[in-house]
Order: structure tokens, then sequence, then C-alpha cells
């Protein structure tokens, strides 16, 4: 937390992969200011290339969504609705003396490492595991690139990169910088968040942390804030999760997302029973006529 | 120059930067209206909010050309069955073809082609993709010596047990062949189905039944187009039509509204329609009327464009922000 300094849990060396922790990410808009550090640190430590420079004119977020060349992305949700306690000017622009509610909401989104991963159920190759810390990781050695996971993922967060960028071809998204992890080190984005917007640390005591945080922040007026971490569907939650204020599409985020296995069976079924059902056709045309 | 790549867009900014004085609004791709409505699109900025398939044209080609090489392995058998050796032996050509191409296909669409031989590192029952890999190459694997053995015993290249064994071997491999070429039909319609793309999740059911008849039609229309116009290809060839055609009424009573919108509006719903069409309504009358080879050519046709409808309708679906929005709430 802030004004703890490095005995942080963003700041201080630990033993949670040795010591099998599960581990998660805890994103909080309302002291996001938007600086784009983890979007930065996320691209220089793993040596992710850029994925162009357009000028998109949606806020300030030129950046887009995220993708195989992105994998923190700092969201600038501008909503026409009043932000906690937040005092509204008397400038309006509709017309008349009303004032105009206003919010410029900050989210940094990142892959949700779900409990149930779309992406690695899919995966032919095995590319795709889970760690020690319950994240879930791509080896880039391994993918062949067959794009499975892009359509398989209930969030839209990985995704194959295309030529001629480098590592090209392969299925891409964010490693909960595993490798730093392994040597005890703390994500590079969570390193960097200067207000502590991103935390980094044990999964209880994040869900711990920010059922306290919507408490406080319902107490100072904002009565929209509420966690988003899909507990009820399919995905049965996430490592990575956030605190959002109002709906959840407000932020491109599925509101109610599933792991596409669900599906499954029913599929299967309806293959099965068509294969049986030709094989049937063919041979009582043969046989009859 | 690759350094400073922002370098470039300067002068284009300078011109926004008039443009907007000037006029108080910027036009331009990707920008918005200032002083527009807020929200300005559904969602976050309209951005997708699944990702759209990554799949060029070898994929909906791959599910044509497996559909039909696998079922025509299942025709090859009821031949078999039935002693129209001939229809056995073509039917085994076109299956032994398509089980070359097929891999050939899906290996070129790969992101990384020089690593294709890591599909068969597991075996994992819970991805279709993976149970696809492991399909094909059974296929392959039955389809090729078994085409093989009936060649040699057709023309009875070997005398005595040779021969009989050969003719075992052929029968049972033509078997193995017409059990993995119907999974081989179907499950394309299970890996699509089962995908967080909401056109085609809404439709993980109505998708193999409509893949795995296409291919059968296919079969039967190829055959029938090389030549064999006899009354059981006939036969199979009405029954996928009158499958398909209650499959586009499905299609259009089963309507998901914004969730499936992908299926009924822009270009990818006007494949989705005439593929059914072709498949549908139009061989089934014509072969009513006993133009065969009319029929059999519609039905290709309507395959084909059918199966790049449904990687059509994929994209489309999946770069809907509201269609996702919309499937989750139903």
């Amino acid at each position: 937390m802030i004004g703890e300094g490095t005995k942080s849990t963003n700041q201080r060396r630990h033993t949670y992969v040795r010591d099998r922790v599960e581990v998660g990410f805890f994103t909080d808009p309302t002291v996001c200011i938007g600086c784009k550090a983890c979007e930065v640190a996320c691209k220089e430590w793993n040596h992710v290339p850029d994925d162009g420079f357009v000028w998109s004119g949606n806020s300030y977020d030129n950046t887009g969504h995220l993708g195989a060349s992105t994998w923190r992305h700092v969201m600038f949700v501008e909503q026409d609705r009043q932000k906690g306690g937040q005092i509204v000017g008397s400038h309006s622009v509709v017309g008349g003396d009303g004032e105009d509610p206003f919010r410029w909401i900050f989210l940094s989104d990142v892959c949700k490492h779900c409990e149930e991963a779309g992406c690695l159920e899919a995966c032919p190759t095995g590319a795709i595991v889970r760690t020690e810390v319950g994240s879930v990781l791509v080896q880039n050695d391994v993918c062949n690139g067959c794009g499975y996971c892009v359509v398989s993922c209930p969030f839209g967060v990985i995704d194959r990169r295309p030529k001629p960028l480098a590592d090209a071809g392969g299925a891409f998204k964010c490693t909960f910088c595993y490798d730093r992890q392994k040597s005890g080190l703390t994500p590079a984005c969570a390193k960097v968040c200067p207000t502590e917007s991103i935390v980094f640390g044990r999964l209880d005591d994040l869900r711990a942390r920010a059922t306290q945080r919507v408490h406080q922040l319902r107490q100072h007026g904002y009565a929209d804030a509420q966690i988003y971490d899909p507990m009820e569907t399919s995905v049965r939650g996430t490592h990575a999760f956030f605190l959002i204020l109002g709906e959840p599409e407000a932020y491109g985020l599925p509101p109610k997302p599933q792991i596409p296995t669900i599906h499954l069976r029913g599929a299967w079924t309806a293959a099965f029973a068509t294969a049986i059902g030709a094989l049937i056709a063919t041979l009582w045309a043969f046989a009859l006529l | 120059m690759a350094l400073y790549p922002n370098r470039m867009n300067e002068p284009r900014i300078d011109q926004l930067r008039e443009e907007a004085w000037a006029k108080g609004v910027v036009t331009g791709r990707g920008v918005d209206v200032a002083g527009g409505p807020i929200p300005r699109k559904p969602g976050y900025y309209g951005q997708p909010v699944v990702r759209p398939p990554v799949w060029t044209w070898e994929i909906p080609i791959y599910f044509f050309v497996g559909g039909l090489g696998g079922m025509s392995a299942v025709i090859a058998l009821g031949a078999l069955l039935f002693h129209h050796f001939d229809i056995t032996r073509t039917a085994m050509w076109i299956a032994a073809i398509a089980s070359v191409l097929s891999p050939i296909l899906l290996i070129l669409d790969l992101g990384r082609p020089h690593l294709f031989i890591n599909m068969l590192r597991v075996f994992k029952p819970q991805s279709a993709m993976s149970m696809g890999a492991w399909i094909l190459v059974a296929f392959g694997t039955c389809v090729v010596p078994g085409l093989v053995a009936l060649e040699l015993q057709t023309f009875h290249l070997f005398a005595g047990t040779v021969d009989q064994i050969l003719g075992v071997a052929a029968g049972i491999s033509i078997f193995a062949s017409a059990i993995f070429g119907m999974l081989l039909a179907t499950y394309t319609g299970v890996l699509i189905g089962a995908t967080a793309i909401p056109a085609w999740f809404l439709h993980h059911t109505l998708l193999p039944i409509h893949f795995g008849t296409a291919g059968l039609g296919s079969a039967a229309a190829l055959l029938e187009l090389l030549g064999y116009r006899t009354a059981p290809l006939n036969a199979i060839g009405l029954f996928a039509a009158t499958v398909e055609a209650v499959l586009l009424i499905w299609l259009s009573v089963d309507k998901h509204g914004v969730a499936d919108r992908a299926i009924h509006e822009h270009g990818s719903g006007w494949l989705i329609r005439i593929g059914e069409v072709f498949t549908g309504p139009v061989p089934l009358v014509l072969r009513i009327f006993g133009a065969i080879p009319l029929a059999a050519t519609s039905f290709l046709l309507g395959a084909l464009v059918s199966r790049f409808g449904w990687i059509a309708v994929g994209k489309i679906s999946g770069r809907d922000p509201e269609s996702v929005f919309t499937s989750q709430k139903l």
C-alpha cells in the first residue's frame, strides 16, 4: 500500500514461485492517474515490439486494446456521470444553468489469468500452461501459431502477432512477468506503478483488500464501485481482477464471460449424431437402391 | 528512420490542428467528432471485446476439402459393402487427395508453419483443435494405405494369399477411414462452435450438423460429377439437400437478435444465405426434376460459399462488442 515504501508487496522480494502461492493483480482505477508507466515498463522488460503509432482520437488512449504486442493497456473512460462526491462545475454545454457531470476514469487492463482459462484449454500444442503461482503462461518456443486461443479467450486478450514484428506468428499475452517472479521480483507494471493502482501480491490478501476498498469508496459516495471478478460464471474467478465504477461494458469487459469449453458437450453430441446419421443414410441408400 | 517513426506523424498532427482550428471538428479515420455524445460508441470506444479469428482463406477451404474427403470415405464404405467397387475406388481417391491437401492447408495457415509437428505433442480431449489434428492424422494413416491396398488388389498385382490379405487390409482400412472421415467432417463444427465468438457459440449444435451434411452432400455431388450417376448417390444428395433445407429454416427461426446479427446482416449474412440456399432448396428442387449435374454443382458451390460465410460471420461477430454483451444477457 502507498506509504509502505519498500515494504509494499509491489516492491519487496518474494518467494511465491518457490512456495507455490497463488498471486494476483488488483487494479484500482480510483487511484490511477493514467501515466501509462505500466504500459512502458511492460514493453521494456518483455521486449514487446511497437503495435503501430495511431492517433485514435479516443480520449488520451492511443493504445486501443490488449493484443499480441500490448500486454498492459490503460483505458481512458469518459462518462457523463458524477464521480463519487465530485463537485461539478456550473458551465453547462447542454444549456441552462444546470451542471454537466463528467468523470474521467483510468483503468489499466491486463490478461485476467482466469481460474478456468479458455486459451489454456483450447491450445492444441500444450504451449499454454498454468504456472506455480496460478498464472497462465504461453511458452513461445512451443506455440505454432494455430490461432485457436485467439477465439477461445472470453476477454479478447491473447492474439497472434502479425509479420513483420519480432517473433511474428506466435500467440502472445501478459506473462505475469513469470521470469521476474522466478527471481523473486515483482511484475514490471506493478513495480513502476507510482500510485499503486496496480497491486501485486497474494491472491487472498488482494481479495480482502479489494473488498475493503469497495466498502471505503462507497462510504465516500462512490455508489457504483464494484469488484469485477467473474466468480459466478464458468471462468470461476480471475487472478487479475479490477475495481470498476459503473457497469463492466463501459470498460469493454464482458458482463458474464464464459469459458468456451462449456459448449463442447452439446457440439460433440451434435457431431456424433451427424456422423452416425450420415453413415446410416449412406448405408441405407446403397442397401435399398 | 526506424528509431523515430513518430517524426513521420508530425506533419499530419499539424494538419489536424489546423483543421480543428478552422472548422471546429476534425474528420479522419478513427477520429471521433469533438463534442459528440458520451459514450460515443458501444462498450469501450467500440473496441472489440473478444478477438475475431485470425484465420485466412486456407481454413474455409480446409473445412470444405476435409468435409468432402471425410464423407467420401463413408461413401466408399457404403459402396464397398454393397458391391459398387468402382465408386469405392474413386471415393477413396478423393478421400486420399483430401487427406494430403488438408494438412497442407492447415500448415499454411499456421503462424509458424515449421512448428506444425507440435500439434502432435499432446492429446487434449478438451481442445477441439487438438482432437481435429489427431483425427486428421488418423484419417490420413487409414486412407492412404487403404487406397494403396485397394489399388493393388483391384489389379491383382500379387497372386494367392497376398492378394487375399490385401483385400482384407483394404476392407479394414476403408472401415477405419469411414469412422475417422465422419469425425473429420463434423468436428470442424465443434471447433468453431466451442469458442467465445457469439454468432458461433450460439449455434454450436447447428454447426456440426451443417458441416457434416455439407460434407456428405459434397462427396456425393463430386462423385456424380465424375460420372457415377447412380440411384444411391442421388438418394444421398437428396438426403443432404433436405437436411440443409431444414437447417436453413432452423437458422431463420433460431435468431438471437443483436447477438448473432452477423449471420443475418452484412456481407457475411449474404454468404450464409447464398450457401444455405444453394445447398438446401435449390439442389432439392433440381434433383426432384432430375437435373442431377446442376444439383451437384449447386451443392458444391453452396458448401464452399457457406464455409467462407461462417468464417466471415466469426470475423464480424468477434469485432462487434454489442453482440458479445447481448449474447451474455440472453
